[in-house]
């Protein structure tokens, strides 16, 4: 039998990083620095929340969009936090995770044949996504040089007339990088100039450590091109709850919800209840997990220099993003060696595009004493290395 | 005259783990050692930080002890209010903690002794005896959940996968 599988979905490599985890997975006392999500669990008065919700038999489907009362404090967390209002009856949809909203987005938009520029190296997802729908995902490289900092310049040499989206996500997984209010300014007005929605991943925001987040969202003229993605894993340690959020002009964010409508129906109820106690009193928690997030961080790039190994100051999200290449192995083999050797598991940077190779990615979602180990046990390592 | 300061991020580490070496908590603060070395140098001088200690789970040993808790009201001496009393009822070793409080009680007392006769003893011989003490009431504790912050119980070890995106 010729193969069944549609031949647009053939040519999408499995996530490298799904190549790592199985290997990982068979070896014993690892420490990992791949683990792209808190180690926090999340907030008790979260969880807490949600239980009581369960007793009180919230157990039933939702509005499409979302519980209404979670729209309505969506709204003002957007007001507070990226100075952007949305109408929470006609502008805000409540989705499983960033994930489902980045694929609602993108087959709402997408026609066979339009081009979606994004920058890499980046998570996992982006291209795939749009190659499901029909789309070209069209990567613009970003450079150590630069901080990972997104240009005009990288941008205008990718675009072409079948260009309909902008995909971005700052801070950025893997590099850590910021879009500070000055290249915002700029890509916004790319956007504009070429007429492009842009659709903003922004998950990593609250994990900013200096110098305060700027999302593209509130810059004038950009709202009503923007489909603006958010959600609770990152920053209230709930990636298991899959809740997640859009907020976009009413007619981008009605066709989303005939897409989420007709193929999830609405985002788990609990987890909805549960984000809910999050916006109205997890300010603090934020806080404090991005307080201890600084000092790792502090740790793990102090730990690298000490080694000789050249590690930008990663601004935001919780990534550092290290250059390995002078060591003559490829990020994929200095990956394996590491953990062949050390039995520490960081992602080779090629996981996260091409553009990676060189480098690999040590998150700090990490506790301090498995930091501390992972960076003694790479410094042996690097050692072996030089000798 | 005290200086007031705000609990910093250095004191906030000592805190959670006083045994962290200066290097480390240098790493981790984006500061030298040296500077790390002599602020903590300085909270001691001035009294900030009282001590170092290591929060233990004593039902995990196999040792003799008993704990209570006893509120106790006391009149206020004439000079030195209640501070006087509560210094001298602070010297006694049996005593481990003690607060001045709000409500229908002056001072919270928190006492150790190897057993229940001499807890009582503490409270009957001792305590009760001094003058200005006008009555007292004793809660002996059974188990320990949490102290200092610290859950006594262990944590499991959570389910998470080794790699993610």
């Amino acid at each position: 039998m010729k193969s069944p599988i549609a031949r647009h979905l053939i040519g999408v490599p499995r996530s490298g990083i799904r190549d790592f985890f199985e290997i990982v997975s068979a070896r014993k006392g690892v420490i990992s620095l791949g683990i792209g999500e808190p180690d926090f669990v999340t907030p008790w008065h979260i969880s807490e929340a949600a239980l009581f919700a369960l007793e009180r038999g919230a157990t039933a489907y939702t509005s499409n969009l979302g519980i209404l009362e979670l729209r309505e404090e969506v709204a003002r967390y957007m007001e507070r936090f990226y100075k952007v209002s949305y109408d929470p009856k006609t502008e805000i949809l409540i989705t499983v995770g960033v994930s489902e909203a980045l694929d609602l987005a993108i087959r709402a938009l997408i026609q066979p044949g339009d081009e979606v520029l994004y920058h890499e190296p980046c998570y996992v997802s982006y291209a795939p996504v749009v190659t499901f729908a029909h789309g070209k995902a069209v990567a613009v490289s970003t450079r150590r040089e630069d901080d990972f900092r997104l240009t005009r310049a990288a941008l205008e040499a990718k675009v072409s007339p079948r260009t309909k989206v902008l995909l971005l996500n700052f801070p950025t997984n893997p590099t850590g990088a910021v879009l500070p209010r000055k290249d915002c300014e700029e890509i916004a007005a790319f956007a504009i100039e070429h007429d492009l929605v842009v659709l903003t991943d922004e998950i990593y925001a609250e994990l900013t450590y200096a110098g305060g987040h700027v999302s593209i969202a509130s810059l004038p003229g950009m709202k009503e091109r923007t489909i603006f993605l958010n959600g609770f894993s990152k920053t209230w340690a709930m990636t298991g709850w899959r809740i997640g959020f859009a907020c976009a002009p009413p007619e981008l964010t009605e066709a989303m919800m005939k897409i989420h409508q007709y193929t999830i129906m609405c985002a788990p109820t609990l987890g909805q209840k549960a984000a809910i106690e999050a916006l109205r009193h997890g300010e603090a928690d934020a806080e404090h997990m991005r307080k201890d997030y600084e000092k790792r961080r502090n740790y793990i790039c102090a730990s690298l220099e000490e080694m000789g190994i050249p590690c930008h100051l990663p601004k935001g999200a919780f990534y550092a993003f290290p250059y390995i290449g002078h060591f003559g192995l490829s990020s994929k083999d200095f990956a394996l060696n590491l953990l062949d050797q050390e039995n520490v598991a960081c992602v080779p940077g090629t996981a996260f595009g091409s553009s990676g190779e060189g480098f690999i990615r040590c998150a700090y979602a990490a506790n301090m004493p498995n930091i501390k180990e992972a960076m003694s046990r790479m410094a042996r390592f690097v050692g072996k290395l030089r000798k | 005259m005290l200086q007031i300061r705000v609990m910093d991020e250095l004191l906030r580490l000592l805190k959670e783990n006083a045994l962290e070496s200066p290097r480390n908590l240098a790493k981790m603060l984006n500061q030298s050692e040296d500077a790390v070395k002599a602020r903590i140098a300085d909270y001691e001088r001035t009294g900030v930080i009282r001590g170092y200690q290591a929060v233990v789970n004593e039902d995990k040993l196999d040792i003799d002890r008993v704990s209570a808790v006893i509120e106790v009201k006391i009149t206020p001496e004439r000079e030195g209010g209640y501070d006087e009393l509560a210094n001298r009822i602070g010297r006694f070793p049996e005593v481990d903690s003690i607060y001045l409080m709000s409500g229908g009680f002056d001072l919270l007392i928190f006492v150790k002794g190897r057993n229940l006769k001499e807890v009582a003893f503490f409270v009957s011989d001792k305590l009760a005896t001094i003058e200005g003490v006008v009555s007292t009431v004793t809660h002996f504790m059974l188990k320990t959940y949490k102290d200092s912050g610290v859950l006594m119980e262990a944590e499991k070890e959570r389910e998470r996968l080794g790699v993610t995106p």
